[in-house]
């Protein structure tokens, strides 16, 4: 039994907590690399620059040697390398493009989702998600997770549904856990890429107004001292 | 003669520039008890400045182009210098002026803020409110995400529930039968030329018109009846600038604080302020299972929703259209609604209290169920505080006359 327990209630899925932390370069690093080899095949991420990766601890140079597969420039967007056409073709849909998944989906989801593909011979795909039921996206990571089998018990609580891991994949299960946690890190990261900035600088903002409070609030004691 | 004085004196011969100084600012006579709820006005002048000066910084680089529209934001996000923050100074800007302008609406119904003589400032505040819906509606679909799309896609078929007119005059807003590029090119113009320009006129109205009459205060008491005889300088006014001035730069920071604190810290404002399924490129040809427009339009679209039965001939669509209109609009007739003799909170009775009390708690309520999918029970609660909310103003002129009212004292108090 995998260590995480999903189940189909009235209510929804219970998902399970990402773990994030996006000033973890080497996480994102790790996260980049997987999802330009796993995902930019079919998938792009079309608003977001090769070159925005040196803020994650990249060089120009491991950019090209490791994300850039296309023949692409390092400024260039990463766009997919299917086309439009063919994917929907292939899959029924045009796989969406992920810039801002991780805006839209949460991390949260989109981790339980990675981690909860099972064989379902009912599917044109032979796959079915727990999270996402009727996927059009096959288990594009099942040779790194293995193959899940549904189980369905039905308690006083009515259905419960869990996932059964039946072949063991090129992972164990804490590994592949850990690599779908780099690449949603990444997803995150990939949704806001100036989300660190934007905090340090806040801090830096909020610090000066709070001096400005003090100096503005005893300007006006000062005036209006012969008010009251 | 200092230079300063005479180029002063220079501009004067030419321009009004001293007396008017004088008259909005160093010699215009405001209450000396101004409170917390005073601090909205000049706060909502703030965020309409910085939705003037953001908003132009993003024309310089967003595409009103349905093809291109989603992508030139996010274009922004990333690549323009500082495009982040001046995207989330504008998103952010627009939510705090619905909060900053709902307390100051709310304060005036505190205070009695839209009686005589203040009927006129209190209408063309209510046409700065329309503006601003009209100014948040087209703004939200600019940046065409699926909640975009969406949402902008009920707030037209509205007019296509009007009797007779209703589809061509869909079709004329639209300028295409359905809503597409053509659409978004317009509500671009709209948002950037048309509905500013409006605003900021209305706004200008509304402080001359402020400046007319003189400022109201949580007393309720007209400080221009009671005049020093000699200086003829109301006695319980003191001048604008420097006290309120100084007063009011407080308030600013600590409104600033807030705001950037959610700028900086919680743009999305857990997906009240930017929506999360916004950041799916629109789609026209899947709906979401849930359309939830932004928070601030959450009480009207309850209501909206609330008419589930055809009634009087009219069918339930047209009803909820009615309601909702009828829902703003009534704002507009609480001048003449009022009959207390009294203007504020303080000195009115138990049933006004009670009718705001209940009349705040069934904004929220309509406010929060308008971010829910309806349910028979949720329907049912949306129909029992839309009765509510509009029992407030209908039943107005009745329990205020009758409320037991304390006696306006004729000096502020300290």
């Amino acid at each position: 039994m995998i260590p995480f327990s999903v189940f189909a209630a009235e209510s929804g899925v219970m998902l399970d907590k990402a773990p994030i932390d996006t000033t973890d370069n080497a996480s994102l690093q790790r996260g980049a690399e997987s999802f330009v080899s796993y995902c930019l095949t079919c998938h792009g991420a079309s608003y977001m620059r090769y070159n925005r990766h040196r803020d994650i601890g990249f060089s120009n140079e491991q950019i090209l040697n490791k994300l850039v597969y296309t023949g692409q420039k390092v400024g260039d967007l990463m766009q997919s390398a299917m086309r439009k056409k063919e994917g929907e073709e292939w899959f029924g849909v045009v796989p969406p493009d992920l810039s801002v998944i991780a805006r839209s989906r949460g991390a949260d989801w989109l981790y339980s989702y990675l981690r909860a593909f099972y064989r379902d011979d009912s599917t044109v795909t032979g796959w079915n998600n727990l999270v996402f039921d009727r996927a059009a996206m096959p288990h594009v990571l099942y040779q790194l997770q293995g193959e899940q089998r549904l189980t369905i018990k039905s308690g006083d609580k009515g259905e419960q549904k869990s996932l059964l891991l039946d072949k063991t994949g090129n992972m164990t299960v804490a590994e592949y856990d850990k690599f779908v946690g780099d690449l949603v890190n990444y997803l995150v990261y990939l949704g806001e890429p100036h989300a660190n900035n934007r905090k340090s600088i806040g801090l830096m903002v909020i610090a000066f107004l709070i001096g400005m409070l003090i100096l503005s609030y005893a300007l006006k004691r000062e005036y209006w001292k012969d008010i009251h | 003669m200092s230079k300063q004085n005479s180029m002063i004196e220079w501009i004067d011969k030419r321009f009004p520039l001293t007396s008017n100084w004088k008259a909005h600012l160093s010699e215009y006579y405001a209450p000396k008890n101004f409170n917390f709820w005073y601090y909205f006005g000049s706060l909502a002048l703030l965020v309409l400045v910085n939705q003037l000066i953001t908003g132009i910084f993003l024309t310089m680089n967003y595409k009103p182009d349905a093809s291109m529209a989603f992508a030139s934001v996010e274009y922004i996000m990333r690549d323009v210098d500082y495009g982040w923050l001046i995207r989330y100074m504008h998103s952010t800007g627009a939510s705090m002026f619905f909060v900053v302008v709902y307390l100051h609406m709310f304060r005036g119904m505190m205070y009695g803020s839209y009686r005589k003589p203040r009927e006129l400032l209190w209408l063309v505040g209510m046409a700065i409110f329309f503006v601003l819906m009209s100014l948040a509606f087209t703004g939200y679909i600019l940046p065409w995400g699926q909640m975009s799309y969406w949402g902008a896609q009920v707030i037209v078929s509205m007019f296509g529930a009007i009797p007779v007119v209703g589809e061509t005059l869909q079709q004329w807003l639209l300028g295409d039968f359905t809503l597409s590029d053509a659409a978004l090119n317009r509500f671009f113009a709209y948002h950037v030329v048309t509905l500013p320009v409006i605003l900021v006129t209305l706004v200008f109205v509304h402080v001359l018109a402020l400046h007319e009459v003189g400022s109201n205060n949580p007393d309720g008491v007209e400080i221009k009846a009671n005049k020093n005889p000699k200086t003829n300088i109301p006695v319980d006014g003191i001048p604008f600038h420097p006290y309120y001035t100084v007063k009011d730069i407080v308030g600013v920071v600590v409104f600033l604080i807030v705001f950037c604190g959610i700028i900086f810290f919680a743009p999305e404002m857990g997906g009240y302020f930017l929506e999360y399924n916004n950041f799916i490129p629109a789609n026209t040809l899947q709906t979401p299972d849930h359309i939830a427009p932004v928070w601030y339009f959450t009480p009207y679209y309850s209501m909206l929703r609330a008419v589930t039965v055809n009634f009087l001939w009219v069918d339930a669509k047209l009803w909820g259209v009615i309601l909702m209109a009828g829902s703003v609009v009534i704002f507009c007739f609480l001048p003449w609604l009022d009959r207390s003799p009294v203007k504020s909170i303080r000195y009115k009775g138990p049933y006004f209290k009670i009718a705001l009390t209940l009349f705040v708690i069934s904004f929220f309520v309509l406010g929060w169920l308008g971010t829910k999918s309806p349910t028979p029970l949720y329907t049912l609660l949306a129909q029992i505080f839309t009765v509510i909310y509009f029992a407030f103003f209908i039943l107005m002129p009745w329990y205020s006359k009758i409320d037991k009212t304390k006696p306006e004292p004729k000096r502020v108090k300290e």
